[in-house]
């Protein structure tokens, strides 16, 4: 017999029921079982640690003297973070590094600029921008911007070499590993991964100090020409610096608002 | 035409070969490896999880603790006992299960794993300390 379209509409609704009748016993099962977490365990943070609303750097331009301030910066950074030193330039990988007026504020140069401006590095890195172009770039989510903080950091281990954050970012901070680069590693920081070949680079503002409650390490090298606080708080060192002193930002037009400041 | 020789003969050459490295391992299973626990984890006593649950879970657990560590900002694992540990793959784990060549690498060895982790993560973190 020919199944009529009444009994097919019978079959089909009671299947329908028997389909959320189940919906329970699954809800019941997706709660049951995250891996690797007993019931019991948490997590948490430290609580010596830095927490801030905005991190935020003020580069104060005017307490800069040489080329030697920069790379004192330089080194601390590279060497905590284990950031290999590869000579060739296209090879090259930075976190923070320095660079001429004309560089850093493109937009800006005149040929009438301060002496002292037109001679000084300028220390450059990631801008921590308050929207990100890098992390709308990213098929992977790998780089992202830490809803607690601000900070733009990044996931290595879901990073697939794409370097599509590379063609976003307008101010090159951040490098390919085109080689291992452990072999130019002088001496490994053994508390902290280095990176493998073929994933993407750049500064995270110290995330994993800031969770033990140390400041950046550039920033203790800077011998005050850096400052680093919490633009949310508005009597915080950062802030107050900011409301004091005419400062500036890398590419302000773009709108990617950094939170990297320079009073000049 | 009669081929049934050779057809017969082609039939159980190919059987043999087929079946060959079943017979060849034949009474061979590999015995489970002896994994050492360095001095270390021994005055420690217990791992992380209870010995069953990391046994099965540790790649959960590392799992967890890197999303976390990394995504989430959150760095001490606090498990059942209320005992506190750094999520960190080298500087925890690797520093109380120090000698991984007899340890994690045996049975992954056995296991046929080759966790990839050690590209970044030091896989040595107490040799050549200064
Ligand atoms: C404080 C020291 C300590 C730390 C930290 C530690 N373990 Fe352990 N681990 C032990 C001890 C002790 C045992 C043996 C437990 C037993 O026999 O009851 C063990 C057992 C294990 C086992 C089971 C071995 C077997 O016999 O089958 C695995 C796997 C393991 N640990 C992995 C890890 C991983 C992964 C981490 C990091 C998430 C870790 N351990 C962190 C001390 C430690
Ligand atoms: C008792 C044997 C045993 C010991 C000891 C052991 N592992 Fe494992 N591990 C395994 C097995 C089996 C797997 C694969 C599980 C799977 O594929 O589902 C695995 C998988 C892993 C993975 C995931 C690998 C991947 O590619 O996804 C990591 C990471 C890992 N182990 C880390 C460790 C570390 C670190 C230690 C030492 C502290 C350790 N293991 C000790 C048996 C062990
Ligand atoms: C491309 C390099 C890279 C690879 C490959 C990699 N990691 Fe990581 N991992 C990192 C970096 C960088 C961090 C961040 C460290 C920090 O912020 O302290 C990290 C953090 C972690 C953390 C938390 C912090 C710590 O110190 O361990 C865990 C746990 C972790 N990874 C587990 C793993 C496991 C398990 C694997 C292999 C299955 C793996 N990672 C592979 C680079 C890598």
């Amino acid at each position: 017999m020919k199944p009529s379209r009444r009994d097919f509409l019978k079959i089909a609704g009671a299947s329908a029921a028997v389909g959320l009748g189940a919906v329970p016993v699954m809800e019941a099962l997706a709660a049951s079982g995250g891996h690797g977490t007993s019931p019991k365990a948490q997590v948490e943070k430290w609580p010596e640690g830095l927490t801030a609303t905005h991190w935020a750097m003020v580069v104060d331009v005017r307490k800069i003297e040489s080329a030697e301030q920069i790379e004192a910066m330089v080194e601390a950074c590279h060497t905590v973070h284990n950031v290999p030193l590869l000579n060739e330039k296209r090879h090259e990988i930075k976190w923070i590094w320095g660079t001429h007026y004309h560089n850093a504020f493109p937009s800006q140069p005149h040929e009438h600029i301060s002496e002292h401006l037109h001679h000084i590095l300028f220390p450059v890195m990631c801008n921590h921008c308050q929207n990100p172009p890098c992390v709308r770039a990213c098929p992977t989510k790998a780089t992202f911007q830490r809803e607690s903080d601000g900070l733009v950091l990044m996931d290595f281990h879901r990073c697939i070499g794409c370097r599509f954050c590379m063609a976003a970012c307008p101010y090159g901070s951040r490098s390919f590993n085109f080689r291992d680069p452990r072999p130019f590693i002088a001496e490994t920081n053994k508390k902290f991964p280095t990176r493998m070949k073929g994933v993407v680079e750049k500064c995270n503002f110290c995330a994993e100090r800031l969770a033990v409650g140390q400041l950046p390490a550039c920033v203790e090298a800077s011998d005050g020409i850096l400052t680093f606080g919490d633009l949310g708080d508005p009597d915080s060192e950062v802030s107050q610096l900011l409301k004091e002193n005419y400062s500036l930002r890398r590419k302000p037009n773009l709108g990617t608002g950094p939170s990297v400041y320079y009073i000049v | 035409m009669n081929d049934k020789g050779k057809i017969v003969a082609g039939l159980v050459i190919f059987l043999v070969m087929v079946t060959f490295p079943f017979w060849y391992n034949l009474g061979k299973a590999a015995p489970a490896p002896e994994i050492v626990l360095s001095a270390q984890a021994k005055a420690a006593g217990a791992c992380v999880l209870p010995k069953a649950e990391i046994k099965t879970e540790h790649m959960q657990l590392l799992d967890v603790w890197r999303d976390t560590v990394v995504r989430e900002g959150q760095r001490v694992y606090v498990n059942a006992e209320g005992k506190k540990f750094d999520m960190s793959l080298s500087n925890t784990c690797l520093d109380c299960h120090s000698n991984r060549k007899e340890f994690c690498d045996r049975c992954h060895t056995y296991a046929s794993v080759d966790p990839y982790c050690y590209d970044c993560h030091i896989e040595d973190p107490k040799e050549n300390d200064q």
